[in-house]
């Protein structure tokens, strides 16, 4: 290659280190974003006002649904990723679209359990504890929305100009993403679910 | 009645009614800006100003921009302390004084949200933009468009703040917003919502820029730079950068929540249905107090630059000097209780966090003793920079002094949030942040201007504020002690509080002479430019990498990518051997202007008066505009450009005969 | 301009307004620093302890820096110049351990301080009272459950008695704080604060609310006074046979925003009132 070409790769590279350091950065501000959800609703968990409990409220087997859910969704972006580091356009989209598919799953479910929850009179507006609960969880399922709503824009992107290095790096990113919303709805699980709920 | 709602919100005609003061200043603006449009008409400067400025991506750009909004917001700030101080020396007894109460609130609440987030924010910004990637060496920051894009938050901030005193009214409820008062019920009005949405626009700004210095200081130092040989100011806003991104998600979250409180109707801060008030102070707190450090450490990194030059001499203990940094920025997340020792937490936790504060004092005093021994056996200069430096050391010591007197939570019990608190954290931020950053801006203004300040008039300034200051605040803390709470429009006679107000107010006029010294010594310094020009690039015998440029440098910082072996690379450089023959160039990647930024700014300014005044439809266009910017941004496939060895060679050239 | 010229003219700054507000607070009762009660006695007492300590600090650095800043002014030529000179062991040792130890001390004083000034904690007295306040919009509110009256914006307490406030809202987050008798606690809806204060003798004091509640929190100050035995007495007597009646009827009334309520006195009407306000926030009311 002639020295520009040279230059440019250099210089890639230099802004590929910086890029996914810097959104791992960025991850780490979310992360505290939630530490603040997660400690007013640690806080505010017990404040029923009267009103039914999280054991009452919340169905067990229905969150470990989201939970599986969520899990086969972070195996498919996994398994995308490897297509990706084979050059596989075409299996890139295939699992990504599935990762896809599962993302809205899992939103639908949330989506089901906030309805049952508004239609019986237990909204965000009935007491503190409903409000910290519908908080963490609907700020984790805007950040899946998010995630689904790039997913998009990138597998648009492998379609028209294929698995160019842009790409693979901003479809990185995203894997960091992804992995992130799980691990941080491990914890919603765990700290609302299992510990609340039973 | 016509129902405006659908396309309106709650943005009716009475929003636009005003008193007097108000309805004068926004005519006012209006015409200024209106004169500003026309000058750029009639010397047809509208392609250079969108071209070369607004859509810029350069870090030494933006810097300027930052330094320009925040000079308009210091004015703002400053008008609004003088109307404060004239309203206590004229509202008493019989007499109400010239403002409202609701106004006077308005005024206190717009004072402390300006100056903090968008003067002190900013002028520290603006520095941090410009310096920090000359002084390690770099070309520009790791991500100029994010960089780019921070600024027009920001900015978008700042218009929501300052449109609303035009536009409906600003927050009355203070510069932390403490609910219930900050809720829906006792200020159902759009002014916390302004307040809300001004700082979460320009909180993500901020945030963002902390992610982008922060890749920028710890991946693109030049070849030798470890980082025990950087510069102490890139020291200072290294720590700086990693209280943003541990705190700023918190004011996020908790802003948020306030607002979901206010439009949703949700409980986590409602006084009833199991809220809880006490959160919000602990949430607001926990952000804020590490807010506070944010401010202050860069002025450390500032007088860590200028005592050693205008001493000629190396600064004095520079590992304790990071150290005591790291100590101060670790410890700032332990402390944020001390801000509500009278809400009732009890003796034990009181007395831990009032502990953890006067910790605090430790590595800041050994910071001033680190200062001083520098210029112990140095050479002084005692241009205005060090001027202000004194002015700090006097002012902020004080200042330090009464916060630990405040550590001592029975001793708060007696003072907080009385005109002693107003005193200290005026004394702090005054005689350090501000006193800081005019002494930096007057040592770095030939770098970024390519002209001296005018000494006389600098000094001329530096004695106004020190004087003015002591005279305004060194009486608000005997009022405190007499039993002043803060934020009162008017009081009784017979407190006896009036002279010392009308001390106070004298002392204000006389930091408004001092800020006028100052705006004369720009406009003559600009008058005088060519007399005053900075030929050298080394005005002041500098010892760091930003004074080997031009002044003001090239676009691309540097030629050729220094290599560093020691700290102040420079001093190094000069005392070295000298002459490595002709540099070898090479093509230099740059990034190209982008207008991303300014829509995203725009889109985000409108999506924050949607949800203001709750007009749906506008909020939507906002967020659509932002996400297709961003998606446009992503698709854009020339985003840098190369610039030839020729032009280098050219431009370097240019200096060498200069 | 010259640098002994800039010298003088900073001291002449330092020294004229230092002398300027030494001489005020000598010639003016300044509440913080006279109190006239011992809960405010005991926290000037740490006030001025702290003080101390911080000098110990603080007036080397004023010295230091007048000192060094003129002897190494550049226009002193025989002043010794070591340009590179740039640590000691001894220094660094000096002033991360000297200020260590104030700490110490400090702290030591501070946690006896919390614990032996903790709003929450009786004074040891031969008498003790109860009087409950509450922060409305934009008044105070104080109940006497023991003598079965009420006033507002004034209180009227016996001296030398241990005064057990207990403290709530109707209102915003307010401050109930009696500067000359002691320090304040946040007032609270939903919340119960409490406050020991006693007067050490007779006098009349100014309390008000030291947090933002709205409009009208300029008028959210109120009248202290204490009194012989006997004239509260009298006192409590004449309010009894005041022709109003603090009932739930007129606390909707009060409870309705209003700004320099003058001073009112009413017969209690409604017993536990104060805590009737308290669940309101705590439990659906019907």
């Amino acid at each position: 290659m002639n020295e520009h070409e040279h230059h440019i790769d250099l210089h890639f590279i230099e802004v590929s280190k910086n890029t996914i350091f810097g959104f791992w950065v960025y991850l780490m501000t979310d992360a505290i974003l939630f530490a603040t959800l997660f400690a007013t609703y640690a806080v505010l968990h017990d404040n029923t006002f009267g009103g039914p409990s999280a054991r009452e409220l919340f169905s067990l087997p229905h969150a470990l649904g989201e939970t599986i859910v969520l899990l086969a969704s972070s195996l498919t972006c996994a398994l995308a990723m490897v297509a990706v580091s084979k050059s596989d356009k075409t299996k890139t989209i295939g699992w990504y679209g599935a990762t896809f598919l599962l993302g809205v799953c899992f939103l639908a479910m949330v989506g089901t359990e906030f309805a049952r929850l508004i239609a019986s009179g237990n909204g965000w507006d009935r007491n503190a504890f409903l409000t910290a609960y519908f908080t963490l969880i609907g700020t984790h399922a805007l950040h899946i929305v998010f995630g689904l709503l790039f997913m998009i824009v990138f597998l648009w992107e492998v379609f028209r100009r294929g698995l160019v290095p842009v790409t693979i790096r901003r479809l990185t990113c995203l894997k960091l993403f992804w992995f992130f919303s799980y691990f941080i709805w491990i914890f919603m699980f765990a700290i609302v679910y299992l510990i609340g709920a039973s | 009645m016509i129902d405006t709602t659908a396309l309106f919100g709650r943005l009716t005609l009475d929003a636009f009614k005003h008193d007097m003061i108000e309805t004068a200043v926004g005519v006012s603006a209006l015409l200024i800006g209106i004169a500003i449009m026309g000058l750029l008409t009639y010397y047809k400067k509208w392609r250079w100003l969108w071209y070369d400025w607004l859509t810029s991506v350069d870090h030494k750009k933006i810097g300027v921009m930052y330094l320009i909004v925040s000079t308009i917001m210091l004015f703002k700030g400053v008008v609004e302390a003088l109307m404060m101080r004239a309203q206590q020396v004229l509202s008493v007894g019989d007499s109400y004084g010239y403002l409202s109460s609701p106004h006077f609130q308005q005024l206190f609440t717009a004072h402390g949200t300006n100056m903090i987030f968008f003067v002190a924010m900013g002028l520290t910004f603006a520095l941090i933009n410009f310096l920090v990637p000359l002084q390690i060496g770099a070309r520009d920051v790791a991500f100029p468009f994010l960089n780019s894009l921070s600024f027009w938050l920001f900015a978008a901030g700042a218009a929501l703040l300052v449109i609303s005193m035009n536009i409906g009214a600003f927050s009355a409820a203070g510069w932390v917003a403490y609910p219930p008062l900050s809720g829906i019920e006792y200020s159902p009005g759009v002014g916390i919502d302004y307040w809300i949405w001004s700082v979460q626009i320009s909180g993500a700004g901020t945030l963002l820029s902390g992610v982008n210095f922060l890749v920028t200081i710890l991946n693109m130092r030049c070849p030798g730079m470890t980082l025990m040989k950087m510069p102490l100011f890139i020291w200072s806003i290294l720590i700086v950068l990693v209280l943003i991104i541990f705190a700023f998600p918190i004011l996020t979250a908790t802003a948020g929540m306030l607002s979901l409180d206010r439009f949703f109707g949700t409980h986590f801060f409602t006084p009833d249905a199991g809220g809880s008030p006490m959160m919000y102070v602990n949430l607001i707190w926990a952000w804020g107090h590490p807010e506070v450090y944010i401010l202050i450490m860069p002025a450390f990194g500032i007088f860590s630059e200028i005592v050693p030059v205008f001493s000629e001499k190396r600064i004095f203990g520079y590992v304790s000097m990071v150290w005591a940094m790291a100590a101060i920025a670790f410890f700032s997340f332990l402390v944020w209780l001390h801000h509500f020792f009278t809400m009732g937490a009890g003796a034990n936790v009181n007395a831990f966090f009032a502990f953890m504060t006067m910790i605090i004092a430790v590595p800041t005093g050994v910071k001033m003793f680190n200062w001083l021994f520098t210029m112990l056996r140095g050479k002084i200069h005692f241009t205005s920079p060090m001027l202000w430096f004194m002015g700090f050391v006097v002012i902020f010591t004080i200042g330090g002094m009464d916060g630990v007197l405040m550590a001592v939570a029975p001793v708060d019990f007696q003072v907080h949030n009385s005109l002693f608190l107003i005193a200290h954290f005026h004394s702090v931020i005054i005689g350090g942040v501000v006193f800081g950053l005019f002494s930096g801006f007057t040592y770095w203004w030939p770098k970024i201007f390519g002209f001296k300040l005018n000494e006389k008039l600098g000094e001329y300034a530096a004695f106004c504020w020190i004087f003015g200051f002591l005279l305004a605040f060194i009486p608000l803390y005997i009022l405190g002690l007499m039993g002043a709470t803060r934020r009162l429009d008017h009081y009784e006679l017979s407190t006896g509080w009036r002279p010392l107000f009308i001390v106070a107010f004298a002392g204000a006029f006389v930091i408004a002479i001092g800020i006028f010294f100052q705006l004369l010594q720009i406009l003559i310094s600009f008058r005088d430019r060519k007399k005053n020009a900075d030929r050298t690039g080394d005005p002041w015998n500098g010892r760091t990498l930003e004074w080997s440029t031009s002044s003001p440098p090239p676009f691309y910082n540097f030629a050729v990518i220094p290599e560093v072996h020691e700290r102040d690379a420079f001093w190094a450089m000069k005392h070295g051997s000298h002459g490595e023959g002709k540099p070898c160039y090479e093509q230099i990647h740059m990034p190209k202007n982008t207008a991303i930024g300014v829509y995203i700014g725009a889109f985000s300014f409108l999506l924050g008066f949607a949800a203001v005044w709750q007009i749906l439809w506008l909020a939507i266009v906002g967020f659509i505009g932002i996400m297709a910017s961003l998606i446009v941004r992503l698709s854009d496939r020339s985003t840098d450009t190369y610039v030839a060895v020729e032009e280098i060679e050219k431009i370097e050239e240019e200096r060498g005969r200069a | 301009m010259s640098t002994k010229t800039k010298f003088i003219i900073l001291l002449l700054i330092f020294c004229s307004v230092a002398a300027a507000a030494f001489i005020f607070m000598s010639v003016t009762d300044i509440a913080v620093l006279n109190p006239k009660g011992m809960i405010g006695e005991k926290q000037r007492d740490l006030l001025w302890l702290a003080t101390v300590l911080m000098l110990i600090v603080v007036i080397p650095v004023f010295l230091l820096v007048f000192g060094i800043g003129w002897k190494y002014r550049a226009e002193n030529a025989k002043a010794k110049h070591t340009p590179d000179w740039d640590h000691s062991l001894l220094a660094e040792c000096v002033w991360w351990g000297v200020p260590c130890a104030i700490i110490v001390v400090l702290g030591w004083f501070t946690w006896k301080g919390c614990h032996e000034l903790d709003p929450f904690r009786p004074i040891a007295a031969k008498k003790e009272m109860k009087i409950q306040a509450v922060a409305l919009q934009w008044k105070w509110l104080f109940i006497y459950p023991e003598q079965e009256i009420a006033t507002v914006n004034y209180i009227r307490f016996p001296q030398e008695t241990s005064i057990h406030f207990e403290i709530t809202s109707d209102a915003p987050m307010n401050s109930f704080w009696i500067p000359e008798l002691g320090g304040q606690i946040y007032a609270m809806s939903g919340m119960r604060s409490e406050l020991y204060l006693i007067a050490n003798g007779i006098g009349k004091y100014r309390g008000s609310s030291a947090n933002i509640s709205g409009k009208g929190f300029a008028s959210m100050y109120f009248t202290a006074e204490s009194t012989s035995d006997e004239d509260f007495e009298e006192w409590v007597q004449s309010v009894k046979s005041s022709p109003t009646t603090l009932g739930l009827n007129e606390y909707k009334r009060l409870v309705e925003p209003s700004e320099y309520h003058p001073a009112a006195f009413y017969v209690l009407g409604k017993e536990g009132l104060f805590d009737w306000i308290i669940m309101k926030y705590m439990v659906p009311m019907p």
